[in-house]
């Protein structure tokens, strides 16, 4: 504080403590920048991520010297946790589009419509070829038939947690469905094996895979339903209970129309995480290069076994083809990630 | 609680038809509900049923044990390598992940401008759809080559804290690789949780401390970390729970040997969830029933960071000013 008094006195023109020009960071960064390079250019430093370390840290010190000679040691500060904050974000974005952009480039190399359509039968995991149509219907099918009893299940289950439930059972409920969520996948595989392969002695197939898959999908389900229940007006059951509805009706007629929209994004954002799961099928599937459209018997491959299994074969042309999985797989996500985001601004309850 | 249903529907028409259908729809309802705590009991109780035939014949200390041969005559297995590998790397990610996902978070909420905001939450959600095993690929054929320079670096000018070292002068597949990738995955729900409670801040404690002359800084340490400290927590916990249960990436990138290494950067390393994805196949039945046991640890493990994360969540929310 002593220091904003203190120029504001020595200036009595201004009743603002000294600051730094507008243009200030970006001047700093250009000298960041090019310091480092020439530096980078006459040590001979190895390295684009080393030059970029050091273009961050001269550019930390000499914002930090300035800013503290101008402003005070509070601005300084407080320009220090910008930079930080903002160099946070593009660490995260860096990733990001690394790993976009090299499964757009490697997956591309072997992409074709018959990379789409064709399956892995007898083509060996040393030559081209070969596609992944076999397991596209294998991911379609489990996640349609994980889909199939997660969504039912789910919201139901939410209806009861936002429209029945009371008390003690409704409590301890909701919180199972919290801790549900962060039960790791591969938990999920290892039930479903259990109870259903050794226990009921059912075969491993693309229909236990779903089962796993489902019990993945049901917390988020309920969860998102739920918000979106409890977003429903009151008005709204009222003026229904008013007109002599029973309740279930209410329920049926008058909140699930309501929050539809809601519910469905819900359901696709569930959907687009359980398609990329891959631990869960390992356990509870066998892998298979041919085509399966019967989820019911037999192995049935899935786009991420069929990338595991390609990525482990560890020959040229299975890398190649694991790229090209990865680049279906993220497409078929994103599909149904933009339709529940686009379906969510279309129809968000207002208010 | 028994029967909620019926004294819930207070419905001015009270003919038996329309109780009926409230109890048939209601019931429905409340069973559907008690699937989650089924299935969540049936987990734990399956998981033991099978583990408990390995745990019998296992002659070596199931918790101490360095090796993994649960299939031999005698049996021998440990979860020893197995833990130490998960938490070091699930550690390490939480180190790097929290800073950096609060840091989005505030960035998304306090500092980037408003219109930008909704498209660079919408990215991060993006990071968090991007499925496992591709992760895994990336850092494969990515992250493993690309990061050698730096990991030569870091052994010989950090050498002296023994984690860096690397006297093998070999960089590729270990828990130092595992534990990047494993917080590049865990960003997301670090940073999604944070920017909720971040949103819910009042306003009025954000102006209060700008209105008395704070900095932008000051106002996110007196203001908005007071106040979002145990959701931020909370974050780093469901985080937490998401890397110690996270698979084929982990599975992917490290080369699974069964001894501790404290040298971070050497290959090697294994973890639970890994453990069970790379022996699965080629186990026998009392292999399977091993990494079953495996697998009821991690899913305890799991378990007990995310309940406490959830309580710390609900405590929070009875307590709030924000409603």
């Amino acid at each position: 504080m002593t220091t904003t008094v203190d120029t504001s006195t020595r200036t009595p023109s201004s009743l603002t403590g000294g600051t730094l020009p507008r243009w200030a960071p970006a001047l700093v960064g250009t000298v960041a920048v090019v310091s480092a390079v020439a530096l980078n250019r006459v040590t001979g430093l190895a390295g684009g991520f080393a030059t970029t370390i050091v273009a961050a840290l001269i550019f930390v010190v000499l914002q930090s010297v300035w800013s503290f000679a101008v402003e005070g040691k509070r601005h300084a500060v407080d320009r220090l946790a910008t930079t930080v904050v903002y160099s946070t974000f593009f660490i995260a974005v860096v990733p990001l589009i690394s790993v976009l952009f090299t499964v757009l480039a490697k997956g591309l190399k072997v992409m074709s419509w018959g990379f789409l359509v064709n399956s892995m039968r007898n083509v060996s995991p040393r030559s081209p070829g070969g596609g992944a149509g076999h397991a596209i219907v294998g991911t379609l099918e489990q996640v349609a038939l994980a889909a199939a009893f997660a969504i039912p299940v789910g919201i139901l289950a939410a209806i009861f947690l936002v429209e029945y439930g009371r008390g003690r059972l409704a409590r301890a409920i909701s919180f199972f469905v919290d801790v549900m969520t962060g039960v790791p996948s591969i938990v999920a595989g290892l039930f479903i094996f259990t109870a259903f392969v050794l226990g009921l002695g059912m075969e491993r197939s693309g229909f236990a895979a779903a089962l796993a898959l489902a019990i993945l999908m049901l917390p988020v389900i309920i969860r998102t339903t739920e918000e979106m229940l409890r977003i429903v007006p009151n008005e709204l059951r009222e003026a229904s209970y008013a007109l002599g509805v029973p309740k279930w009706r209410t329920v049926l007629k008058v909140v699930l129309p309501t929050s539809l929209a809601g519910i469905v994004t819900g359901a696709m954002l569930a959907v687009a995480r359980v398609a990329g799961e891959t631990a869960p099928l390992l356990l509870t599937t066998f892998l298979t290069q041919s085509y399966n459209n019967n989820p019911f018997a037999g192995p049935q491959a899935a786009l991420p076994t069929f990338i595991w299994d390609q990525i482990t074969s560890g020959t040229s042309a299975s890398v190649d083809r694991a790229w090209a999985g990865a680049l279906v797989l993220i497409t078929l996500i994103m599909i149904f990630y933009i339709v529940a985001k686009l379906l969510a601004n279309r129809f968000a309850p207002k208010g | 609680m028994a029967d909620a249903t019926t004294t819930d529907a207070a419905s001015p028409i009270s003919g038996a038809s329309v109780r009926r259908g409230d109890r048939i729809f209601g019931g429905l309802s409340k069973y559907a509900g008690l699937t989650v705590l089924v299935i969540m009991a049936a987990i734990a109780v399956f998981l033991v049923w099978r583990a408990i035939p390995s745990l019998m014949t296992n002659t070596g200390n199931f918790f101490t044990e360095q090796s993994w041969n649960p299939d031999g005559d005698p049996s021998v297995f440990g979860i020893a390598a197995l833990a130490f590998g998960t938490l070091v790397s699930s550690a390490i990610a939480m180190l790097l992940a929290v800073p950096v996902g609060i840091g989005i978070a505030l960035f998304i909420v306090l500092y980037a401008p408003p219109r930008l905001a909704a498209a660079l939450a919408f990215i991060t959600d993006l990071l968090a759809a991007v499925p496992s095993i591709i992760f895994g690929l990336w850092g494969l054929e990515v992250l493993i080559p690309g990061s050698a320079g730096v990991q030569r670096w870091m052994s010989d000018y950090l050498g002296w804290t023994v984690i860096f070292e690397n006297t093998l002068e070999l960089y590729g597949k270990s828990i130092f690789i595992a534990s990047i990738v494993l917080a590049i995955m865990i960003l997301p729900t670090v940073a999604a949780v944070s920017r909720e409670v971040i949103l819910q801040v009042p306003a009025g404690h954000k102006e209060a401390a700008l209105a008395l002359g704070a900095t932008r800084w000051e106002m996110v340490r007196m203001a908005v970390f007071p106040f979002a400290k145990p959701g931020m927590i909370s974050g780093a916990m469901l985080g937490l729970g998401r890397a110690l249960g996270e698979t084929i990436a982990v599975a992917l990138i490290l080369s699974a040997a069964f001894t501790i290494n404290i040298h971070l950067t050497e290959p090697g390393g294994n973890t639970f969830a890994a453990n069970i994805a790379l022996k699965w196949n080629e186990a026998g039945s009392n292999g399977l029933s091993a990494l079953v046991a495996s697998g009821l640890v991690l899913f305890f493990l799991t378990l007990s960071v995310n309940m406490v994360a959830r309580w710390i969540i609900a405590r929070r929310s009875e307590f709030s000013g924000a409603n």
